[in-house]
């Protein structure tokens, strides 16, 4: 089987040392959480990182909490956690059904929100359901943290604002009251990456949507989200008609390219499709939520 | 044909459980990466990352400077050796390290020897190749163009991609069907491209004793006899210096029929070296460069009269064979038994042309339980039945059933010269539907089609042709299909058989203790199977194309016959009356009319190895053994019932139900033959819905690892319905016919066949495999993608 | 670097390179190879371990991040040569072939039969699905699964507990 090149280890035994030790080994060392996407792709030498940094004992950093406004999520808070948390899926369900399709059990075990999110797979579906809910994410280096927003978190497929010097510690969500959240996501195999997902989350005030997130995934929108359907969706009444422009907008607002998974009308199509269901259930969910 | 007299429990035939579990639910199986001899240095190949591309040079320098490495093998070293080439199963020769050209990508340029597998995989970073790209062709369509680039320049004279044109049937017969029917139905379909992707990859550990000169290789072969007589006539080694093992086989499916270049590079590597080599592939090299299969592009035609009787069929076949011919299967058959393809169907004439071409891709072309492309030929039959039930608006169950042969027209010469050993094909059809529930599944279709939701449910009927084969018909290589057995009952009776073939899941431990039972009447627990190793069996061919049982079981079956019919002269002399006052029951010959006058097996088997008087001219001890050159192939088949879901607004399939009855004759192991085509119904799944190797325009491998060539998990899959009949082989001793590779070759149909009912609202006719979500929405809008190519 | 852990019960120390893989360490260094591989990317199942009583794809961790933690292998599911439920499972009703897969299913079954003992077929489906098995179509190994919740044997062979999700 394919094996790494020869890489030094270090264990990190706190959140301050893991930033120590990345400040000590610079550019050239990457920190290892689950590893389910690092280690395959120092395995077929597409990732070379001359030290890794493991930070599996920072279990400072694995926590999932909620206080009267937010949602907060440790990152190193495993997929498998975040998909049986009571908490978090009961002020958002999307995290459950996004969860239940990434990958698969096993790796579900290992893999974790922060290497989700910084490993930027553009068909990352944590990516598309934080850009949904609209979340932050705290950024920890040398000299503090800082909160960015999930929009602008993501620079370019693999790409991110986190500095070599500094790590994700930890995404923030803030609550809300008849909100209603719900993602769609169609593969071609259990456990493949999507062929297009999407998230929606709804909030609705006096039956008129106050706040959407659409979030998108695979299909290269920018920042993981369909902004124009968010905005367009703003202040209407949810009928079928206005779902169905959003679903529209939605589909032209991202640039999916074809690749083994689809053609890139196929893509579009899925859009409109997904963001169809994902609404159309966020909104129902919502409508429970406030009656 | 089986005597089913009333035998102890333990003996013979039956569901028991697996002799081998017990060391495999411990982790105690033995494969080959679990091997380590002492000294053992690891090979890593360097494969070429293009499609086509000129050799300029290979720098090795820096890879033979590595701490760790121990040699660099090149393309040019093994010229030296006369090894860079050697002769395919297809009257072509296959690189073993290129020379020349890379004409795939994936192929072995370079191969390093270290202490350790880590050390060797970092040696290979160190090897410099200057390469001049050339133009790849990857669409076999194009292969032939005047302008197409000419792949295999190593052959003299060559200008073109043309490798050979075969035909089989009659063609005049068929045209006069064609020109008498009232309606003829045309559809072009691509058996694409698929990988049998065991869960174990390819290997071998090489080990030349350089004082005795002896070479032991152990391999992940399906075929350990055929190798070392392969190895001994392309290396020329002396035969009896070479010794052939085959440990615990994690899955072959016909992907460890082949020799590979890198068991030829173990071997090379350990003659050098002098220590033992080990090189065992990694999931993309198993994926990239072993033994593909399928890559049929065909284009069907079939006449029937308007009230549905099949007359005549054709296809014309344009294959893929990748960049050297070397599709495993019986020399004089380069489209393996693709004109098998009348299929089940009582029709007047039918014809077959196979065109064979060489393109940009790895080799291969025979594998995946395909009983030597039976997959193909079952595949394009049971398409255009059913694209011929739409056009004439007759339900496919019903238009199948009323073109089936019937049984007695058994043995039955089929109209390319297959004869038919027996078939009972309308009971299995109505056995199927019955479990289906056939009829309510038609009224629950119409309802949900009112309502604008999809469902579809596929049928495919297949007649498979196993158990390669006579003498008098094939051979490979010019060795015969015949297979050894020898079965030896010790003084207490416990018996050992040893096999030629060898298994690679399939249970051989259990099923061939259980043929030699049922014959002696030894208790299963007692008969210890031997196999897997040359020095300790008898010679023979292997096992693919389900040929285990129809063949080696044969040979089982008639050396216990010789055990038991030996042992009567010795119970005679025992009781000192004549062989014909003696009376068989299991396990024991008495005396006709008291039956407690006898003797047992073990008795016997003691006896003969003592000093009792044994009849004149008769050696001692109860050994027996026997070569079954098989009189035919077995015919086993079956009718299989899909039914899926598709989601209109995605185009995702969901398999709700899938029911599949099998005729393979009596089984010897129920609880095994049910598990065989649970598994072969999982690969067509797998196949019709989600496996693809495609290639892009530079002839990049799409399909290189298990992220994108997809196999179908435990949520794809229905819980199997299996059903049952039994028709024996009039020709098998025990009336048994080869079922492994039956459900692989049956059920891509009816899956495809399901789907594309599902999609009838939609006026869809056909779309290739796999029927991903993507294909099967392309398909609802009219245009259906090229899935050998990657998608634009 | 040295890495030191629990496999079975029994403490492996060794020196080894920081960049092996886990499922090297216990095939190699402790010789234990019932523990397989199957692919590079995590995508076949034959390598998984419990690391601390939860399963894990051996060929995706570094043996350095196991340092001190608790592995299981399927050489450890038998207790004082008695076969643990989910072996003689898949023994009684076939599930398994080749065998290739079979150790990592098994010890996908036991974590879920420590935290779900009456698992559905659904269930068990979705809890072997990162896992790959070419030769049984999964029917027998769901009925494996499914015979072992109805026979496990009662005096608790709960490897995982207190230390599983």
């Amino acid at each position: 089987m394919q094996v790494p090149a020869p890489i030094a280890y270090e264990r990190a035994t706190s959140l301050s040392n893991a930033i120590e030790l990345l400040s000590r080994h610079g550019p050239e060392s990457r920190i290892i959480a689950g590893g389910h996407s690092l280690l395959p792709m120092m395995k077929l030498r597409l990732a070379r990182p001359e030290v890794v940094i493991d930070i599996n004992d920072l279990a400072e950093l694995d926590y999932i909490r909620a206080n009267s406004d937010h949602l907060q999520i440790g990152a190193m808070v495993r997929h498998a956690s975040l998909m049986n948390s009571d908490i978090a899926n009961r002020y958002f369900p999307i995290f459950r059904e996004a969860e239940t399709v990434i990958a698969d059990p096993i790796v579900r075990n290992r893999g974790t929100v922060g290497g989700s999110l910084c490993q930027a797979d553009p068909a990352e579906d944590l990516a598309a359901v934080f850009a949904a809910l609209k979340a932050s994410v705290v950024i920890t280096g040398n000299n503090g943290s800082r909160t960015v927003p999930i929009s602008s978190f993501h620079i370019g497929p693999y790409m991110t604002v986190v500095e070599p010097d500094e790590l994700l510690t930890e995404v923030i969500v803030p609550l809300r009251t008849h909100v209603g959240s719900a993602y769609e996501k169609v593969e071609r195999r259990a456990g493949d990456w999507g062929i297009a997902s999407v998230g929606a989350m709804i909030v609705l005030n006096s039956g008129q949507i106050s706040e959407a997130g659409i979030g998108l995934a695979a299909v290269r929108a920018d920042h993981f989200r369909a902004v124009e359907a968010e905005s367009f969706l703003l202040g209407k009444q949810p009928t079928a008609d206005v779902i169905a422009q959003a679903a529209l907008i939605a589909s032209e607002n991202c640039q999916p390219v074809a690749d083994q998974r689809g053609p890139e009308d196929y893509k579009r199509h899925l859009v409109k499709e997904l963001t169809t269901r994902a609404l159309n259930r966020a909104i129902d969910k919502a409508r429970e939520e406030g009656t | 044909m089986t005597d089913l007299q009333t035998k102890p429990e333990g003996v013979g035939f039956g569901r028991v459980s697996r002799k081998e579990d017990a060391r495999f639910v411990r982790g105690k199986g033995n494969y080959l990466d679990d091997i380590a001899l002492p000294n053992m240095l690891y090979g890593a190949v360097l494969r070429s990352p293009y499609a086509h591309a000129r050799i300029k040079s290979i720098d090795t320098a820096a890879a033979q400077a590595h701490p760790k490495v121990k040699a660099v093998i090149t393309g040019q070293i093994l010229e030296s050796l006369n090894l860079a080439w050697i002769p395919s199963l297809s009257h072509d020769v296959i690189a073993v390290l290129a020379t020349d050209k890379v004409r795939y990508q994936g192929q072995e340029v370079a191969f390093v020897i270290a202490e350790d597998r880590y050390s060797a995989r970092d040696a290979l970073e160190l090897i410099d190749v200057d390469y001049e790209l050339l133009p790849p062709v990857v669409d076999a369509k194009r292969a032939l163009d005047p302008d197409a680039p000419v792949i295999r320049d190593d052959i003299e004279g060559k200008k073109d991609n043309y490798i050979f044109d075969w035909g089989s049937g009659n063609e005049e017969a068929t045209e006069a069907a064609f020109k008498k029917a009232d309606i003829v139905v045309e559809q072009e379909m691509l058996y694409p491209r698929v990988h049998p992707a065991p869960m174990e990859t390819c290997g071998a550990i090489a080990d030349m004793d350089p004082i005795s000169g002896k070479l032991t290789i152990y391999c992940t072969t399906q075929a350990p006899h055929a190798h070392r007589t392969l190895y001994a006539l392309v290396a020329g080694l002396p035969e009896h210096k070479l010794r052939v093992i085959s440990p615990d086989i994690g899955g072959g499916f016909g992907n460890k029929v082949g020799i590979y270049p890198g068991y030829v590079l173990a071997v090379v590597g350990s003659i050098v070296t002098k220590r033992p080599v080990k090189w065992m592939e990694d999931r993309s090299e198993n994926l990239m460069s072993t033994s593909f299969a399928r890559d049929y592009h065909m284009k069907g035609k079939i006449a029937a009269t308007k009230d549905g009787k099949i007359l005549g069929l054709r296809v014309d076949v344009l294959a893929d064979h990748g960049a050297f011919n070397n599709t495993a299967q019986p020399s004089k058959f380069p489209a393996g038994f693709f004109h098998v393809f009348s299929g089940s169907y009582d029709l007047e004439a039918a014809y077959c042309s196979v065109r064979g071409v060489y393109t940009n891709k790895a080799p291969g072309g025979v594998a995946y339980a395909c009983s030597f492309r039976v997959t193909e030929a079952v595949y394009a039959v049971e398409r255009m039945v059913d694209r011929l039930a739409l056009e004439l608006d007759i339900d496919p169950a019903e238009l199948r059933m009323k073109n089936l042969l019937k049984p007695e027209q058994f043995p039955y010469t089929s109209p390319t010269g297959w004869e038919y050993d027996s078939g009972e094909y309308p009971r299995a059809l109505e056995l199927a539907m019955k479990i289906s529930g056939y009829q309510e599944l038609r009224k629950e279709q119409a309802e949900k089609r009112r309502r604008g939701e999809l469902m579809g449910i596929g049928i495919s009927f297949f007649t498979e042709t196993v158990g390669a084969g006579p003498k008098k018909h094939m051979d490979i290589l010019g060795l015969g299909m015949a297979d050894g057995c020898e079965v030896r009952v010790h003084p207490t009776g416990k018996a050992v058989v040893r096999l030629s073939v060898q298994t690679q899941g399939q249970g051989h431990e259990t099923t061939f203790a259980q043929i030699v039972s049922e014959v002696t009447g030894i208790p299963v627990a007692d008969v210890e199977v031997v196999h897997g190793d040359t020095d300790n069996t008898p010679f023979g061919l292997g096992t693919y194309g389900s040929r285990s049982t129809p063949v080696s079981g044969a040979a089982a079956a008639v050396a216990s016959k010789r055990i038991v019919e030996k042992a009567k002269l010795i119970a005679a002399a025992m009781l000192e009356c004549s062989p014909d006052d003696l009376e068989w029951e299991s396990g024991r010959w008495h005396i006709k009319g008291d039956p407690t006058a006898g003797k047992t097996i073990s008795e016997i088997a003691f006896a003969a190895h003592s000093t009792q008087e044994l009849p004149q001219g008769m050696e001692g001890h109860l050994d027996a053994s026997c070569v079954y050159d098989p009189p035919n192939l077995t015919f086993p088949f079956g009718a299989y019932i899909c039914v899926v879901d598709v989601d209109p607004g995605t185009g995702k399939v969901t398999v709700r139900r899938f029911i599949a009855v099998d005729d393979c004759g009596p089984r010897i192991n129920p609880m095994i033959v049910e598990g065989q085509i649970h598994g072969g119904l999982a690969d067509g799944v797998g196949m019709a819905l989600m496996e693809q190797i495609a290639f892009d325009e530079d002839g990049n491998c799409l399909g290189g690892s298990l992220m994108d060539y997809l196999l179908p998990t435990a949520l794809e899959c229905p819980s199997w319905e299996t059903g049952e009949t039994v028709t024996p082989s009039p020709h098998h001793p025990l009336g048994l016919k080869g079922v492994g590779e039956s459900a692989t070759v049956g059920s891509p149909p009816a899956v495809v066949n399901a789907v594309l009912d599902a999609l009838k609202p939609f006026g869809v006719k056909h779309a290739d495999m796999p029927l991903t979500p993507a294909q099967v929405w392309r398909a609802m809008q009219g245009r259906p993608m090229r899935t050998d190519l990657a998608i634009q | 670097m040295q890495v030191s852990m629990t496999i079975n019960g029994e403490q492996v120390s060794r020196e080894i390179e920081a960049r092996l893989l886990l499922v090297h360490f216990i095939r190699e260094t402790a010789g234990l190879t019932g523990t397989h591989w199957g692919c590079d990317t995590s995508n076949c199942g034959t390598c998984v371990v419990l690391m601390d009583g939860v399963p894990v794809k051996s060929c995706t961790v570094l043996a350095a991040m196991a340092n001190g933690r608790n592995i299981t292998t399927v050489e450890g599911l038998e207790t004082n040569g008695e076969l643990d439920s989910v072996q003689r499972g898949f023994i009684e009703m076939h599930g398994l072939q080749c065998g290739f897969c079979t150790p990592g299913m098994m010890l996908t079954a036991r974590w879920l039969l420590d935290n779900n003992p009456h698992p559905t077929d659904a269930e068990i489906r979705e809890a072997i699905s990162g896992q790959i098995c070419r030769c049984t179509g999964y029917e027998n190994i769901v009925r494996a699964i499914r015979w072992a919740a109805e026979h496990e044997s009662g005096t608790g062979h709960n490897i995982t507990e207190g230390i599983g999700a």
